[in-house]
């Protein structure tokens, strides 16, 4: 039983500071559930008013790129200038393009 | 998931006593008045999640659907540059239909039946996609007037009183900001070429021109939802004035091009600094929204090939998710 008290699992805190805003991740901490996580997370992260709203999620549910795998994962998107408005020649005469 | 339990408050809202209920929407209407932005737990009168389902979804539509007279051009673009650049611009484009199908599932509408509601035709998208693209001078159009169009209706939408819709808005218009560059600089070849390419590039204007303006929606005295949308701050221009601001923006970079607007009434007012323009053929706008258009039955077959033809893709990924979460 104590066992299981010292494994409580991990969960991510999200906090939209105001309306409007997306959430953001600041952190995380261990709870028992959900429910415990979203109270905790009021008392850890937004003493001071730092939020509207929070999201809680399990860490074990979070799925990540592997940091050792960026360049090639990334790759993809690493040529293609074209993407930027940049890259395209426009007089400095034309207006509102 | 957003979907699920959103709608609770809202479905208990309709048996509230109508003092608790007017309670409710002078709080929402202030909330908006003070410019504070609206989330998808917060209680919302059952028409605003309406308008904006509404709204949203159709802008997902449209996107999707853009894809295709542009997807046209892909196998026949002129030069391998020109190629990876509309290759973009379409995958551009599927992103931004799949931001906005999701801004619009906070609202407790699921993917399917957005998607069903596309396929059966019961929901609208933009008049603008159902024109053909016959020559690639079109493509140049399209990112030029087309886009420029989309732009200038989506720049006030960043602003918009629904933060999901607002935020995948910003994200939106930020990727769109090369889309009208190259349509432009397409126009800026043609019009350097040939005599027979600068009849191309006026004759793409000519055909792109009118239906541009019917992008913005029937005027102000005909448009049954922009009042309500501008007291919640959905909207916050009516169409005729940003009309306005694309007809004055725009004509300047035709004449730049050396392209003539097929509008013979299109002067310059001293007065009002602004262009009058010529009157806008609105049985054609209602024609075409109401499917008969040159290219409606094409654009739909199109989405419900693709639909039909993917079926075998989705059932194989859920087959081997289920799969491979039997042998864990």
């Amino acid at each position: 039983m104590s066992d299981e008290r010292q494994h409580w699992p991990l969960f991510e805190v999200f906090i939209r500071a105001r309306a409007g805003l997306e959430h953001k991740h600041v952190g995380s901490l261990h709870a028992v559930d959900a429910k415990m996580a979203l109270e905790h997370a009021r008392d850890v992260y937004t003493r001071r008013m730092e939020g509207v709203s929070l999201w809680v999620v399990r860490s074990a549910d979070i799925t990540a790129s592997d940091p050792d795998d960026a360049d090639a994962f990334f790759e993809p998107a690493k040529d293609k200038i074209y993407r930027h408005p940049t890259f395209y020649e426009i007089p400095d005469e034309v207006k509102n393009i | 998931m957003y979907t699920q339990g959103l709608d609770a408050l809202g479905d208990e809202s309709l048996h509230l006593p109508e003092e608790e209920l007017a309670e409710l929407e002078a709080h929402f209407q202030a909330k908006i008045d003070a410019d504070e932005k609206i989330e998808p737990k917060d209680w919302m009168p059952a028409a605003y999640r309406m308008t904006l389902i509404r709204q949203i979804s159709q802008h997902a539509h449209s996107e999707i659907v853009g894809m295709l007279p542009e997807g046209n051009w892909i196998s026949r673009a002129p030069s391998l540059k020109r190629k990876c650049v509309i290759i973009a611009k379409v995958q551009d484009e599927g992103g931004h239909g799949a931001y906005l199908y999701s801004a619009a599932e906070t609202l407790g509408i699921s993917r399917e039946q957005m998607i069903e509601q596309l396929l059966t035709g019961q929901a609208k998208y933009s008049s603008i996609f159902n024109y053909p693209t016959p020559s690639w001078a079109d493509i140049g159009a399209i990112g030029w007037l087309v886009d420029g169009a989309a732009i200038m209706n989506q720049i006030p939408l960043c602003r918009c009183s629904y933060g999901p819709y607002a935020r995948a808005m910003v994200r939106i218009c930020k990727e769109e900001s090369f889309h009208q560059r190259q349509g432009f600089e397409i126009m800026i070849r043609l019009c350097e070429g040939s005599t027979a390419q600068k009849r191309m590039a006026q004759e793409a204007l000519d055909r792109w021109w009118w239906p541009s303006l019917m992008m913005f929606g029937p005027d102000d005295a005909n448009s049954k939802h922009t009042g309500q949308s501008m007291r919640w701050k959905i909207k916050r221009f009516t169409n005729d004035e940003l009309r306005q601001k694309f007809v004055d923006v725009t004509v300047p970079q035709a004449e730049f091009l050396g392209l003539e607007v097929p509008d013979d009434a299109l002067v310059w007012n001293e007065e009002t600094e602004h262009y009058n323009f010529g009157p806008i053929d609105w049985d054609e706008f209602q024609r075409v929204l109401a499917g008969h258009g040159p290219c409606n039955q094409e654009r739909i077959r199109a989405r419900i090939d693709a639909h039909e033809s993917g079926a075998w893709v989705r059932e194989a990924a859920l087959a081997n998710a289920a799969k491979q979460s039997k042998n864990l």
